[in-house]
C-alpha cells in the first residue's frame, strides 16, 4: 500500500511537469498578447512593458526562469492586475471557490444519495419517476440558466434571498444559498442517478440474497449491505466532481458575482495574462490530480477486493 | 451511510463556517452610494488604462483641473487658475491650497514627481503616450533616449506655480491635465511603502475621497476625505463600487435595489430597459467604424470601398438593430465645440449598384466573396449580419462573417490581416485630433495601412497651428479620410446607465461618460 502511495505519488511530478510546459508555450503562441488593446501602444511603451515583464528574453530563457520560479513557490506578478502577484491573486480567490465548491458538493451528496435511495426503493413508482426527471433536468439544463432562474424566482420574486450578496459583504449565509445550489444541481442530479443504478444492482446481488435469506430485517439489509456496496461508484465520482465543481464554477461566480478563482481564470485568458494563466492551470492540474489520488486511495478502503500493485 | 451522514453534515458546518468567517472580513457599512462597476485591475495612477479603475480613482484623485459633471470638460481642480503664452507653448497653472488625506500639502513638486514616474521606462505606464505626445522632451526619457529628466518641460517653479513646455501649441492640452496620466502623487507615501502603497491605510489621496477597503474582484469602500480642499462642496458620506461586470445580474441589483448607478445595459434586455424612466442615455465622445486594409483585394479600389459604403442603410442599423440611442453617422468625428464635422458618403443604393458597376462588377458579377471579422459578441455579431444582409440585398455579393476572440482581433488588425474588420475609438480628449491622427502614415493604430500624404501633411501642420486655421486643417483630413473610405462610421456610441435621477442629483449624462462623485447627492 506505502508502495503504492509513493510510486502513484511520484508519477505526479511528470505529469505536472508537462502540464506547465505545454501550457506555458501554448498560451504564448496564441494570437495577440499581453499588452494588445483597441488601442495600440506606441513602440516604446510596448518595449518598456517587455522589459518590465522580462519578455525581452529569448522564449527559452522566459521559460527556465518562469519554472525556477514555480519550483519556488513564485508564480510572478500578473500582467492585468498590477499591483499584485498571482500568489496574492489565486490566495484570495482560491478559497472562496474552494468555499462554495463544499457547500455545493455537500448539498449534491445528501440530496444526491437521498433522493437516489429513495428511487431505487421505490423503483418504477411515481416517486421513482418524479425523482429520475428532476435529475434529468439538472443534468440537461445549464448553470446559466439555472442561476438566473432561481435569482429571478428567490431573489427578485419572493425577496426570501439576495441577488447577490458574497460581493458586498452584507448577505452573510444567505448569500451562499442560491450560488451553491446552482452549481450542486447537476452533481446532485448525477450523484442520484448513479446512486440509484447502483443500488439495484446491488439490490439483486447474491449477498444481499443471502442476507434476506438470513431473515434480516429490510433496514438492516439495506443500511448495513445494500449501501455500502452501492456507495462506491459514488465515491469514485467524488474526486473528479469536487475538482470539476471548483474549475467549473465560473458560470455561477459570474452570475451571482463571487469572488472567485472561476472569475479571473476565462479573463485571465482573455487578457493574455500569461503569468496568471499559468498559476490558474497549476493550481487546477494539481487539484485534479490530488483528487484522482485521493479516490485511488480512498477506494481500497471500501473495497476490499481491490489490491493496490 | 449512518458514518456518512456525519461527516456530511461536517462538511457543510466546516464550510458554513468558514464562509461566514469570511463573510466576517467583509465589514458591513453603511454605504450611501453604490455603484457596480467592472472589476479594477489597478488603483495605482501611474498604472491604471481602464474604465472601472478610472471610475474609482476619479472619486480618490484630482488633476490640476478636473471632469465637469455635465460636460466633462476640465473645470479647475488643485490649479486655481492657468496662463497660455501667446505662443501657445507654454501653459502655467497656480496652485491653490490643498492637502493630501494625511495633511501634506499639495504642491507642484508632486505633480513633477508622477510626470517623471509615469514617463520613466521602468515604471512601463501604458498612458506614459498621452503627456509624451505633448510635453516637450517626454518622448525621448519615455523611450530612454534621453535619461535627464531635466530635458522633460514639467518646472516647478515654486510650491503653487507649476510650468509646462508644450512640443506644438495644444488648444486641448488644459483639458488633457483632467486624465490620470496628468495627477500629482504621493511620494513619500510611495517610497514608504513601495508597491503596495495604494493598499488602504498605505493610500494617500488628493480627491473627494479617501480608500477605506479595496477587496480586489469584490469591492472598494470609500469615504469622505474632509482635507479636500472643496470638501463642504462633497455630498456622499460613502461610496461602495462593486466589481461586478456581468450586465445582467448588475440590472437584477439595480431593480432589487441594491445598487443605485449601473452603466452597460445588455442588448437581449435592451427593449424592456430603455421603456425606464431611470433609463438615461447620451451620444458619447466615440465611433464605431468598420474599416479597410487598403492593400487588400477588392477593396484595394476606393470605387468598391465608396460602394460598401453607401449601401448600409445606418438609420436602420441604429433603429431596428443597436436600439440602444447610438447615432447614425457618416462622420469619424463625434460633434465638438468649434468643429465642422465632414459628411463621408450616406445611403445611396443607385449610387453604390453605379460606384460597383463602375469598378468592374455590375450587379455584383465577378465580385470576390469578402470577409468581415470582429470580436465575438452579440451586438457585433448583429451588426455583422445586418451588414452582410445590406451588401448582399443592395450589391448582390456574398459576404461571409468570421468572429474571433478580441485578442485575436486585434493582431489581424495591426497585421493588416483582413479585408473588412470591426472598429471603435473612444476619445481620450474632446478635440477631433484624437480621432484624425491614429490614421496618419504608419501609426500605430492606423489599422487600415491608409497613406496619404496631404492627410499626413494636415494633421502636422494641424499641431503648430492654432485656433480656426487648426480646425481648418482637421476638417480638411477628416474629409480626405472619408473621400478614400478608409473607414465606414456607423453610428456614435450612447452610454447607457441606469440611476435614478428623482433620487440623486448631480449625476448627468455625459460625453466621455465620467461621473465625478464628488458632485453626486440625495435629492
Amino acid at each position: 500500500m506505502t508502495k503504492f502511495i509513493i510510486r502513484r505519488f511520484l508519477s505526479l511530478i511528470p505529469t505536472m511537469f508537462v502540464i506547465v510546459t505545454l501550457s506555458f508555450f501554448l498560451i504564448r503562441f496564441a494570437p495577440g498578447g499581453p499588452f494588445s488593446g483597441e488601442k495600440v501602444l506606441p513602440e516604446q511603451v510596448i518595449q518598456n512593458l517587455m522589459k518590465k515583464y522580462h519578455m525581452d528574453q529569448p522564449m527559452y530563457k522566459q521559460y527556465l526562469e518562469y519554472l525556477g520560479n514555480v519550483l519556488r513557490g513564485d508564480f510572478g506578478p500578473s500582467f492585468r492586475y498590477k499591483e499584485s502577484t498571482v500568489n496574492e491573486l489565486i490566495g484570495e480567490s482560491f478559497p472562496t471557490s474552494i468555499i462554495l465548491g463544499s457547500v455545493a458538493l455537500a448539498f449534491a451528496l445528501v440530496a444526491g444519495l437521498g433522493v437516489g435511495v429513495g428511487s431505487a426503493l421505490k423503483q418504477n413508482k411515481w416517486q421513482d419517476y418524479t425523482a429520475m426527471s428532476f435529475a434529468v433536468i439538472g443534468i440537461s439544463v445549464p448553470m446559466f440558466v439555472v442561476g438566473p432562474v432561481l435569482q429571478l424566482a428567490f431573489a427578485m420574486k419572493l425577496h426570501w434571498l439576495p441577488v447577490t450578496g458574497w460581493i458586498t459583504g452584507r448577505a452573510g449565509l444567505a448569500a451562499l444559498v442560491l450560488p451553491a445550489l446552482t452549481l450542486g444541481f447537476p452533481y446532485f442530479a448525477y450523484i442520484a442517478r448513479l446512486s440509484r443504478a447502483s443500488i439495484l444492482e446491488v439490490l439483486r446481488s447474491d449477498y444481499v440474497r443471502t442476507a434476506r435469506a438470513k431473515g434480516l430485517s429490510e433496514r438492516v439489509v439495506i443500511w448495513r449491505h445494500v449501501l455500502k456496496g452501492a456507495l462506491l461508484p459514488v465515491v469514485s465520482y467524488i474526486g473528479p466532481a469536487f475538482a470539476g465543481i471548483i474549475t467549473g464554477s465560473l458560470v455561477v461566480e459570474q452570475v451571482f458575482v463571487v469572488p472567485g478563482i472561476g472569475q479571473i481564470f476565462v479573463q485571465s485568458a482573455l487578457n493574455r495574462d500569461y503569468t496568471l494563466i499559468m498559476g490558474e492551470v497549476i493550481v487546477y492540474s494539481l487539484l485534479l490530480v490530488a483528487m484522482n489520488f485521493l479516490v485511488d486511495i480512498v477506494y481500497g478502503f471500501l473495497d476490499p477486493r481491490i489490491a493496490y500493485k | 451511510m449512518k458514518r456518512i451522514l456525519p461527516v456530511l453534515l461536517a462538511l457543510m458546518a466546516t464550510a458554513a463556517l468558514l464562509f461566514v468567517s469570511c463573510g466576517q472580513g467583509l465589514s458591513a457599512d453603511h454605504a450611501e452610494f453604490v455603484m457596480s462597476n467592472g472589476a479594477e485591475p489597478t488603483i495605482d495612477p501611474s498604472l491604471l488604462n481602464d474604465v472601472p479603475s478610472t471610475n474609482v480613482d476619479l472619486g480618490l484623485f484630482e488633476g490640476l483641473m478636473q471632469y465637469d459633471p455635465k460636460t466633462n470638460l476640465g473645470v479647475p481642480g488643485i490649479a486655481e487658475s492657468y496662463t497660455v503664452s501667446p505662443d501657445g507653448l507654454t501653459v502655467t497653472f497656480k496652485l491653490r491650497n490643498a492637502e493630501w488625506s494625511d495633511g501634506h500639502p499639495v504642491t507642484a513638486g508632486d505633480f513633477v514627481y508622477a510626470m517623471k514616474r509615469i514617463l520613466d521606462p521602468a515604471t512601463a505606464s501604458d498612458y506614459a503616450y498621452m503627456p509624451a505626445m505633448v510635453i516637450k522632451g517626454a518622448d525621448a526619457f519615455n523611450s530612454g533616449k534621453d535619461t535627464n529628466f531635466d530635458d522633460v518641460g514639467i518646472k516647478a517653479i515654486d510650491d503653487h506655480t507649476l510650468q509646462y513646455t508644450l512640443l506644438g501649441p495644444t488648444p486641448y492640452f488644459v483639458n488633457m491635465t483632467t486624465h490620470n496620466s496628468f495627477w500629482p502623487l504621493p511620494k513619500w507615501a510611495i517610497d514608504k511603502n513601495g508597491n503596495n502603497w495604494t493598499k488602504p491605510g498605505n493610500i494617500v489621496t488628493d480627491g473627494p475621497y479617501i480608500l477605506k477597503e479595496w477587496k480586489p474582484q469584490q469591492y472598494v469602500f470609500m469615504v469622505k476625505n474632509n482635507k479636500y480642499w472643496d470638501a463642504k462642496n462633497v455630498h456622499l458620506r460613502s461610496i461602495k463600487i462593486l466589481s461586478s461586470d456581468n450586465q445582467d445580474t448588475n440590472y437584477n441589483m439595480y431593480t432589487s435595489g441594491s445598487v443605485d448607478w449601473m452603466f452597460g445595459i445588455s442588448n437581449a434586455k435592451i427593449d424592456q430597459i430603455k421603456l425606464r424612466p431611470d433609463y438615461q442615455t447620451s451620444a458619447q465622445v466615440a465611433t464605431y467604424y468598420y474599416e479597410f486594409s487598403v492593400d487588400r483585394k477588392p477593396v484595394n479600389n476606393v470605387l468598391v470601398r465608396r460602394a460598401l459604403a453607401a449601401a448600409i442603410d445606418k438609420q436602420t442599423l441604429v433603429d431596428k438593430v443597436t436600439k440602444s440611442g447610438q447615432i447614425p453617422t457618416n462622420s469619424m468625428v463625434p460633434p465638438m465645440a468649434g468643429y465642422t464635422q465632414q459628411q463621408g458618403q450616406g445611403y445611396d443604393v443607385a449610387l453604390a449598384k453605379k460606384l460597383l458597376a463602375q469598378a468592374g462588377y455590375p450587379n455584383g458579377r465577378g465580385f470576390p466573396t469578402i470577409t468581415i471579422v470582429y470580436n465575438t459578441n452579440d451586438t457585433h455579431k448583429a451588426i455583422a449580419e445586418y451588414i452582410q444582409e445590406q451588401w448582399k440585398t443592395n450589391l448582390n455579393i456574398n459576404v461571409v462573417l468570421r468572429n474571433m476572440e478580441f485578442k485575436t482581433l486585434i493582431d489581424l488588425r495591426t497585421k493588416h490581416d483582413f479585408q473588412v474588420a470591426r472598429a471603435g475609438w473612444v476619445g481620450d480628449y474632446l478635440d477631433p485630433n484624437t480621432f484624425l491622427d491614429l490614421f496618419t502614415t504608419g501609426a500605430g493604430n492606423n489599422d487600415c495601412a491608409y497613406s496619404n500624404p496631404q492627410y499626413d501633411k494636415d494633421i502636422t501642420q494641424a499641431a503648430l497651428t492654432q485656433g480656426d486655421a487648426r480646425m481648418k486643417l482637421l476638417e480638411q483630413a477628416e474629409d480626405l479620410l472619408l473621400k478614400d473610405q478608409a473607414v465606414i462610421p456607423l453610428y456614435f456610441y450612447a452610454n447607457q446607465d441606469l440611476i435614478d435621477t428623482n433620487k440623486w442629483g448631480g449625476w448627468y449624462s455625459t460625453p466621455l461618460g465620467y461621473h465625478p462623485f464628488k458632485y453626486i447627492y440625495k435629492k
